[in-house]
């Protein structure tokens, strides 16, 4: 600041801005760190079941994320905007939505269509309709159905280190590997239930960051302790699943998946903590963001009852996300005092 | 009184609850500025039409005397502030960048009320709160109205136009604001431990001359001295205290009105269509100055504080001394001195030049230092909510203020803009450092007529 002193025929030169002059002390990279940090215990979860592979393919999903951000600023001559970690956050959660065993490529092409056509194409971040992870593993689902559905449990024969690829190889070779169906698989395909505790605690197959509820439970409380996440939409999408759930068990009572797997099984937890909780694909009002949860809720359940996938989340999500833009019209809170004189009815 | 009597819940949702740093000039007792060498009197202190000068150049003037007036109904006519020589009117412009019109008075050498002398002649002596039935409501109307009265809590709304009855919209309660909700300023707050007795008669001649049976002064809760002070103060006038949660923006009226009366002030109206009028406790001293003594409003307490100012202090200060006679008294600026803000940190306006006139409206001036001022850069709206869950009108920031900038009008008139009451919440929480108030400030100006 130049000239700091008072004398009346000097006028100091002191800079001014618009109010408020005061601030709190969030940032947009302080809330993305959030969520790193409350992914940390599925991370480590994912990491104590699948080993070294969980972590090739989180350093391939992350790595490639950061990579087209960066390369796509460059191109168009923007200023960088990884350091706000928010294609961080992408890869990791794309990376903990499918199996380890996906080639390098897979992650490297999901990373493209999540970054590229999901985010940048509709003008970066905070202007995206469809939650870039989700857009990511769709395509992915579409073009590499195989890869995308092959969990697989590291056994004996197999190699215990090694590039994702190499599981692929190392079956061509005749080496025995231990499949195992994911849980939801299971349920819906073998009528096999597994016991609610292994859901809970996570020492069983599936993506690598889906597996413990306790890890996705944990991470999401931190971020809606942290206000990094609205607590509607995990209370609002898990109610609903839970309620169809619920119906859904008094009228089959013989069916495997009880309401409790479906709450802790599969993707339910990782999506409503850190999928469907994306603030820039869901709704910006408190009542939207409950239409928007239970929609979710109710989809997933919809999806894995009566689809021909035993898994919903992904789908329920990016279904929703369409919507948004129609919830927000719909759900304009009205302000204290009444509506403004001459506002338009939406 | 406790909260329990009041109607309303004593708060209101959302909000925010900034660190308030009153303690920075809290316990400084109010001290009267020694006469400046130049005083400069604004054409415009207040909201409605501009005076014109009522004095020629060079001629003595006395404390008191008018030097400005004007015939619309919405004005405040001006006053000189001490006894000197006029000069040529020139400009000015104030910290809300309007350009205006000004007479400056050079102060006579001798004084007639010196600054020792100062406090007791405008707050001090006997301050009646019975016997004030008689007069007529237009007689106390138009005695605010010749004191060049204007609402001190810094809207400056001409008070005679608040306390004017009005048939059609009868008032039954008058609520005196004594919240100072901004962080930082601590004038109101002196003004209720120091001068407690002007505050209750004055309140008792406006409920008298709006037709208010029902007198609440409301005052936030991190003030508990003052809370007792006011009570004390108020207990023989039948008059009521209520200490209301401490959150920003408690003083602003919708706020208050909605938190001690549970009443919605409806957008676009004022607390006089539920049925209110309220009134800012140094405004309801000045009130009992002007209708009791015939005073004029000359002098106000300004809370010169902030980590940027060597020496916090609660000044007395005739109007139309200079930011830089206040801050001058207060030991200057500090070396880290980044902003001077004209009023709080939440609303106040930046300065840029200091050698302008103090007004009516001017409860405080904030210096702060460069590394605590908000940051500039900006990034992407992330659409996290944040804004929507601090807005005490209940509306959406973020929408409003980036259909403003994108001349979206059909969005921003859907999402209410003309509701926004540029509070700040919004921009103080968004962790994209959106200029969201800014932005709203000029959808607002921009908005083309429906």
């Amino acid at each position: 600041m130049a000239e700091a002193k008072t004398e009346k025929d000097a006028a100091p030169i002191l800079p001014v801005a618009p109010g408020p002059h005061i601030e709190a002390a969030r940032t947009t990279r302080a809330v993305m760190l959030d969520v790193l940090i409350a992914l940390a215990p599925a991370i480590g979860m994912g990491l104590y079941v699948f080993r070294g592979y969980a972590a090739m393919q989180i350093g391939v999903c992350v790595v490639s994320c950061v990579a087209f951000e960066t390369i796509w600023q460059a191109a168009r001559g923007r200023r960088q905007t990884v350091g706000d970690l928010s294609a961080a956050v992408t890869g990791l959660i794309l990376a903990l939505s499918i199996p380890w065993t996906a080639p390098w490529y897979v992650g490297v092409i999901g990373s493209g269509v999540a970054i590229l056509v999901a985010k940048m194409f509709f003008g970066g971040l905070g202007s995206n309709i469809f939650n870039p992870a989700m857009a990511g593993r769709a395509f992915l689902q579409a073009c590499f159905a195989g890869e995308m559905t092959t969990y697989v449990l590291a056994g004996q024969g197999l190699p215990s280190q090694g590039p994702p690829g190499a599981v692929q190889a190392a079956v061509k070779a005749g080496a025995e590997v231990i499949t195992q169906a994911t849980p939801l698989a299971a349920g819906k395909f073998e009528q096999a239930a597994f016991a609610l505790r292994h859901l809970a605690v996570g020492n069983v197959n599936g993506s690598i960051g889906e597996t413990s509820a306790i890890a996705c439970l944990l991470g999401g409380l931190y971020l809606i302790v942290r206000r990094s996440a609205s607590w509607r939409v995990p209370v609002g999408m898990l109610a609903a699943a839970g309620v169809v759930a619920a119906i859904h068990q008094l009228a089959d009572p013989d069916a495997a998946l009880k309401v409790g797997h479906h709450l802790l099984g599969g993707a339910m937890l990782f999506g409503a903590f850190f999928i469907a909780t994306d603030p820039a694909t869901s709704p910006i009002s408190n009542r939207g963001l409950w239409i928007y949860a239970v929609g979710i809720g109710v989809l997933v359940m919809l999806i894995r009852l009566f689809a021909n996938v035993p898994e919903g989340v992904m789908y329920a999500v990016l279904v929703m996300n369409m919507t948004v833009p129609l919830i927000d019209r719909l759900t304009v809170p009205r302000p204290v005092g009444g509506p403004a004189p001459e506002a338009k009815p939406a | 009184m406790s909260v329990g009597q009041i109607p309303g819940t004593g708060r209101f949702a959302r909000g925010i609850h900034p660190d308030d740093k009153k303690s920075i000039s809290a316990a400084v007792g109010v001290e009267v500025l020694p006469t400046p060498e130049s005083i400069l009197i604004p054409m415009v202190q207040h909201i409605g039409a501009p005076c014109a000068p009522a004095v020629k150049p060079r001629v003595e003037v006395r404390l008191g005397d008018v030097i400005g007036d004007a015939e619309a109904f919405v004005s405040a006519p001006v006053h000189a502030t001490v006894d000197g020589t006029t000069a040529a009117a020139t400009m000015t412009t104030l910290p809300n960048g309007r350009h205006v019109a000004a007479v400056p008075i050079k102060p006579a050498e001798q004084q007639s009320v010196g600054t020792e002398g100062l406090w007791e002649a405008v707050y001090g002596g006997d301050w009646p709160t019975s016997g004030l039935e008689g007069r007529a409501p237009e007689e106390i109307v138009q005695a605010v109205r010749a004191g060049g009265l204007v609402g001190m809590g810094g809207a400056a709304f001409p008070t005679h136009v608040k306390l004017t009855r009005n048939e059609k919209r009868p008032v039954d309660t008058l609520l005196i604001n004594g919240c100072e909700c901004e962080p930082y300023l601590t004038s109101d707050y002196r003004l209720m431990l120091e001068a407690p007795a002007p505050i209750v008669t004055g309140a008792l001649l406006a409920a008298s001359a709006a037709g208010a049976e029902r007198i609440i002064i409301g005052i936030e809760d991190n003030k508990p001295d003052a809370v007792e002070s006011m009570r004390r103060a108020a207990a023989p006038a039948g008059v009521e205290v209520a200490a209301v949660e401490t959150r920003y923006p408690m003083g602003g009226e919708r706020q208050l009105v909605l938190a001690v009366l549970g009443r919605e002030v409806p957008t676009g109206g004022l607390p006089l269509d539920v049925g209110v009028v309220v009134v800012n406790v140094a405004t309801s001293a000045a009130i009992a100055r002007a209708v009791l003594r015939g005073k004029p409003l000359t002098h106000r307490i300004v809370s010169v504080t902030g980590e940027g100012v060597a020496a916090p202090k609660n000044l007395l200060v005739p109007i139309g001394a200079s930011y830089a006679d206040l801050i001058a008294a207060c030991g200057g600026l500090t070396e880290s001195a980044g902003r001077v803000i004209a009023g709080g940190p939440m609303m106040g306006f930046a300065l840029a030049n200091l050698n302008v006139p103090v007004t009516k409206g001017t409860s405080g001036v904030v210096v702060l230092t460069a590394e605590q001022v908000r940051r500039a850069e900006e990034t992407a709206c992330i659409r996290c909510g944040r804004c929507v869950d601090a807005c005490p009108l209940g509306l959406v920031p973020t929408k409003m203020a980036l259909a403003s900038r994108h001349k979206d009008w059909e969005t921003a008139r859907r999402y209410h803009v003309t509701a926004c009451c540029e509070c700040g919440c919004c921009a103080y929480v968004c962790p994209a450092k959106i200029p969201l108030v800014q932005l709203m400030r000029m959808g607002k100006a921009m908005l083309p007529k429906p």
